[in-house]
């Protein structure tokens, strides 16, 4: 999977599961505020991870995650290091 | 003492999802009950259920309160939603009054199962996912439905086996009479899938006359086998008559007399003691000539003992004097945290309709409903008053007692 290719699927995944036109999705924006997400919601970021890029995170990963780029950047990160 | 009336109601059930289907349902004899071809494969020794969908919530509930929200408590959803709505009140009362809440329910199997499944394999509890504790605890109903419709009174969920939900309406008629709370949305849920009730099935408690699915509930019939479970949300709104009144609300009834016991015996097996003292209580507590009940709407599940035990303690209490007695799941099967509730408003919507629903498939009575008067047919009468009985595992027992609301 290209780095494009991971891309998209993260928005798409991430539009779908806290119900957001994928279209506010985008590099600069940033993520809590876009997605609008709580604590609870962050557990929920864990779940789907897991279960769409088959890694785990927790929720001390998110502390530094301020923009979607940067959730881009870790996800990429973790999948190549996995490969 | 205040009174205590009704003045909205709301009902998901498998025999309709909402009061003007229910109450065609009744006035048909229409059953609700199929196979689930699931429990077979899994084992079960009957199939048989109440047969309802569930609700599409997404275009009325947000991702968040749908997360959270397990099945029983989307059925008590949209049953709520429509009582609110049926009682006239709607979010700007809310939001100005303290409204409380009272939930029957007694188990949210499925959301522990895959909470359990998930922590087995995955080893990490984090992927169970945020909604799951929510969903999975005893009070999940009322602590949903408190922040979705932002119930500021009082809340807490009644755990009373098979008579949670009548309990839950006999605590709000309590607190509502009492002077505590001016109005409490009062109900009960019930799960309806294929592991909730595994272990109950194993009981060899459920009717096995799988060939008439339709045919197999039978509370009071001498061929019956046992219960068909069943489910869905059952909502009423209970309201003090100075809260009514100042609403200009229209009362659909009044709560008059709640009575419970418990038998204090076998864990299983009711006896007949324990539901005559419950009768009795609601009748006393009623202040009512029990020649006023017209109806019984009997707790009877189509079990062997169960009914005729029932039937032994109506006869024993009634003493000669014959009102109807019917049992609902013969239609509905059994809604168990749900039914006493469901079956109060069931009840409602015959009396305010002119006519009790028939005991379908009731044939030949066995040697203590032949002392009761079960109509086999639907009856077309006027009534005022009927008495619902609701009991449960353990032996707990109540009966409340409404009437048509006269100033």
């Amino acid at each position: 999977m290209t780095n494009e290719e991971i891309i998209e699927k993260i928005r798409v995944t991430l539009a779908e599961e806290f119900e957001v036109d994928i279209e506010v999705i985008q590099p600069e924006a940033p993520l809590m505020q876009t997605l609008e997400l709580d604590s609870l919601d962050l557990v929920d970021m864990v779940v789907l991870v897991e279960q769409n890029f088959g890694f785990n995170v927790t929720g001390q990963d998110f502390v530094d995650i301020k923009t979607f780029q940067d959730f881009y950047d870790l996800v990429i990160s973790r999948m190549q290091g996995a490969n | 003492m205040r009174r205590v009336v009704i003045t909205g109601m709301g009902i998901y059930s498998c025999i309709g999802t909402n009061l003007d289907e229910v109450k065609e349902s009744l006035f048909n004899g229409r059953s609700g009950i199929g196979i689930d071809p699931i429990r077979k494969e899994l084992g079960y020794f009957s199939a048989l259920t109440g047969i309802l969908e569930r609700p599409n919530l997404k275009k009325l509930l947000d991702r968040r309160q749908r997360l959270c929200l397990p099945e029983q408590g989307e059925y008590a959803f949209m049953a709520s939603a429509e009582a609110f709505k049926n009682a006239g009140i709607d979010k700007d009362y809310l939001e100005k009054h303290e409204v409380g809440i009272l939930y029957g329910n007694d188990s949210s199997a499925v959301p522990v199962i895959n909470a359990v499944d998930i922590i087995r394999e995955k080893k990490n509890t984090a992927l169970v996912g945020s909604g799951s504790i929510f969903q999975s605890m005893n009070s999940t109903v009322t602590m949903n439905l408190s922040v979705i419709f932002k119930l500021r009174g009082i809340s807490f969920t009644i755990a009373g086996a098979c008579a949670s939900g009548s309990h839950a309406v006999g605590m709000g008629y309590f607190l509502i009479k009492s002077g505590m709370q001016d109005c409490i949305l009062c109900g009960g849920a019930q799960e309806v899938n294929p592991y909730s009730v595994g272990s109950f099935d194993g009981l060899s408690a459920f009717s096995t006359q799988e060939n008439e699915p339709t045919k197999a509930s039978k509370p009071f019939d001498i061929n019956r086998d046992g219960l068909i479970p069943s489910g869905g949300g059952a909502s009423l709104v209970l309201e003090s008559y100075e809260s009514a009144v100042a609403r200009g609300a229209n009362i659909l009834a009044e709560v008059v007399g709640y009575g419970f016991s418990s038998n204090g015996d076998h864990i299983s097996v009711p006896n007949v003691d324990g539901p005559a003292r419950s009768l009795r209580m609601a009748i006393k507590d009623a202040d009512i000539n029990i020649e006023e009940i017209k109806y019984i709407n009997a707790h009877a599940t189509s079990t062997p003992v169960g009914d005729l035990n029932e039937a032994k303690a109506i006869a024993e209490v009634f003493n000669g004097y014959k009102p109807y007695v019917a049992s609902t799941k013969s239609m509905t099967g059994h809604e168990m945290w749900m039914a006493g509730a469901s079956e109060l408003i069931y009840s409602i919507l015959m009396m305010n309709n002119d006519f009790i629903a028939p005991n379908i498939n009731f044939e030949v009575p066995d040697e203590a409903s032949c002392l009761l008067n079960i109509p086999k047919e639907r009856v077309d009468i006027e009534f005022d008053s009927f008495l619902s009985n609701s009991f449960g595992f353990g032996g707990t027992n109540s009966t409340l007692i409404v009437r048509k609301f006269k100033k």
